[in-house]
């Protein structure tokens, strides 16, 4: 009789010892690690979306939403007149977080004439994949400068390929269109 | 340990890999998206840069009858570019989400490939032949002076190469304020759905300036927003069903008889969850990353962070087996927040008899559960087996505790190393696993 009742006591003690055991058998490892991430992101609120995080990430510019909670800002962020008014928005937002040297320099709002030189690099639109194959290695070494070149200048936050580029990919003439025997593009 | 060898396991060897070999991966190079046609001799492959490879299988060789045909590379071109939107200031990315075949209906093949927010239709054909013996031009293409011609001759049609062109046939645009993240043909071959995170659509794959908005759970004041569409599919049968998923682990299936706007769901699938095992994480990994109906239309699987889970369509309180993923990586979710690894979208897929499902994992892994004899195996997708027909070894993951010699623990797993897109074929047991930058192809072996 005493057996039973330590066998159904289990289930309803509420004692620190008891309450011990039921987590160790699998409901500790989710709230431990809530507890960790708590720990160290004190200011962390309940809803994962309000989180620092992605609210950084927000700032930054970067819409590749982890979270679907960045969708609540999208619609804050999109209040610009058009793209002068985003920039002059950002560079204001951005102002004690710009790099001390080089890359805002290089960024056009209309003082001068643009040149290609000045304006951050767009990859070339025809570069092979690798998963076709090596055969054509010329056009692909050509694409891997070309990426190379991305890298080494180094953009400003939140203005990423941010330019009236998209027109310059139709003629841009430093990569001749491949032209392999199989393989042809009607557009 | 399932696939082990024995009885009616399948053993998988390793068949090609496609894809560069250097560690240094260029952003555009990572795949994101893997799909074969309807009869499995084509295989697409999306990746980060907008770019389409098809892969063709070849025909069996009758002489070397112990394996199937390789797949060889048959076209590859540029189905996206980047974008710029004015308007919102937002990029837009040109990375191909998803890819889905249209069955073949004449010579030529169409699928749909669609990224952020443009939906294209291309046409890919062949060409065989060429007409030779102009009289106005040479063989090259120059024009000839007419003064200078003074026979005539009928033009003849040569066999030449193969040359396989791909075109856009449709571009399907504008439809979309949100990231489209599933396209779905229906099986009435006429038209397909485009989700994004918080409306879905219904195209007709002919007219382009018009589509129809069936879902839309976008609330009045979005701060009520509390949860987005995570993927969508029409049911392999029916052409008037669809699901839909939420990022709160739900599953709704809408009648499109019962109303133009499908707000109101005919079914809801939902798991009750036990609010005392509520945490912060919660329902991050309970959002469904993927749905797939099984090909006879009967269950529908979902995937969310740690767990596979196959529901009956009949039964919506409660999924009919739930299969575990990663397990051992709840005692890891902390760290999985930090790196961003826990938002992870992993695919799932049945196999063509709809008795085996498989997912990827971390470090390369890939699962697979026998729905039959519920047994599980993971492999892994590397190329230190790289030999044709090697048998591919079982994996362990010790969770904790002592690590037996060929397992490996939990802290050494490369979190970067992710499979998040794999592919069955239709009709046998070819499997298509991309890891970051790598296709590879597995097949069962064949005695």
């Amino acid at each position: 009789m005493s057996q039973k009742q330590e066998e159904e006591n289990p289930a309803e003690e509420t004692g620190e010892e008891k309450q011990d055991t039921q987590e160790k058998e699998g409901i500790l490892p989710e709230r431990a690690e809530e507890a960790k991430l708590k720990a160290k992101y004190p200011s962390l609120g309940q809803k994962p979306g309000g989180s620092d995080f992605l609210m950084k990430r927000l700032q930054k510019g970067d819409y590749k939403s982890l979270h679907w909670s960045v969708l609540l800002c999208a619609d804050e962020m999109q209040k610009y007149f058009d793209s002068g008014d985003y920039n002059m928005a950002k560079a204001k937002m951005k102002n004690k977080q710009l790099p001390s040297a080089g890359p805002d320099k290089n960024l056009v709002t209309g003082d001068h004439i643009p040149t290609p030189q000045d304006l951050p690099q767009r990859k070339s639109s025809l570069v092979t994949s690798k998963l076709a194959g090596q055969s054509f290695a010329l056009v692909a070494q050509a694409g891997v400068q070309w990426h190379d070149l991305c890298l080494l200048q180094p953009l400003p936050p939140g203005f990423k390929r941010f330019s009236c580029l998209s027109l310059l990919s139709s003629w841009d003439y430093r990569h001749a269109t491949p032209r392999p025997a199989n393989f042809v593009i009607f557009l | 340990m399932a696939g082990a060898g024995g009885g009616n396991d399948i053993q998988w060897c390793f068949s090609q890999v496609k894809g560069a070999v250097d560690d240094d991966v260029a952003e555009a190079d990572i795949i994101s998206t893997v799909e074969f046609n309807h009869s499995g001799e084509l295989l697409a492959t999306g990746d980060k840069g907008g770019r389409v490879v098809i892969f063709q299988q070849e025909q069996e060789n009758k002489i070397q009858s112990h394996s199937r045909g390789e797949y060889n590379v048959y076209s590859t071109f540029q189905s996206h570019e980047p974008e710029f939107d004015y308007l919102k200031s937002l990029e837009i990315e040109e990375k191909i989400n998803k890819i889905r075949w249209l069955p073949q209906k004449n010579a030529a093949q169409f699928l749909l490939s669609t990224n952020d927010k443009t939906i294209k239709l291309w046409k890919i054909s062949e060409r065989d032949k060429r007409p030779e013996g102009y009289n106005l031009k040479e063989e090259d293409g120059r024009y000839r002076d007419p003064t200078t011609v003074t026979t005539l001759r009928v033009p003849v049609c040569r066999p030449m190469d193969l040359m396989v062109e791909a075109s856009p046939r449709r571009i399907f645009a504008n439809a979309h304020t949100y990231h489209i993240n599933s396209i779905s043909i229906n099986s009435d071959y006429e038209t397909y759905l485009s989700a994004d995170d918080l409306r879905i659509n219904l195209w007709h794959l002919e007219i382009t300036d018009r589509s129809f908005n069936i879902v839309d759970i976008k609330p009045a004041n979005m701060e009520e927003l509390t949860e987005v569409i995570t993927a969508a599919e029409f049911h392999p049968n029916s052409c008037n069903t669809f699901v839909y998923s939420s990022s709160k682990g739900t599953i709704r299936l809408c009648d499109m008889r019962a109303s133009a706007l499908c707000d109101r769901h005919s079914k809801l699938f939902e798991e009750p969850e036990d609010p005392s095992n509520r945490s912060f994480f919660s329902e991050i990994i309970s959002s469904i990353s993927d749905v797939k109906f099984s090909h006879s239309g009967r269950y529908m699987m979902t995937r969310d962070y740690l767990s596979v889970k196959i529901w009956d369509l009949n039964m919506e309180n409660r999924p009919v087996e739930t299969y575990q993923v990663h397990e051992y990586l709840r005692s890891k979710l902390c760290s999985l927040y930090e790196n961003d690894c826990i938002f992870d979208k992993f695919e799932c897929c049945w196999n063509g008899s709809d008795s085996v499902v498989m997912t990827g994992s971390y470090n390369n892994f890939f699962r697979m559960f026998d729905r039959n004899t519920k047994r599980d195996i993971t492999l892994e997708a590397s190329r230190e087996n790289n030999k044709p027909r090697t048998v591919l070894k079982p994996r362990k993951v010790c969770a904790s505790g002592k690590r037996k010699k060929d397992e490996i623990s939990v802290d050494s797993l490369d979190f970067n190393k992710k499979i998040l897109h794999t592919a069955w074929h239709p009709k046998e047991n070819i499997i298509a696993v991309a890891t970051t930058n790598n296709l590879y192809i597995f097949q069962d072996k064949v005695n």
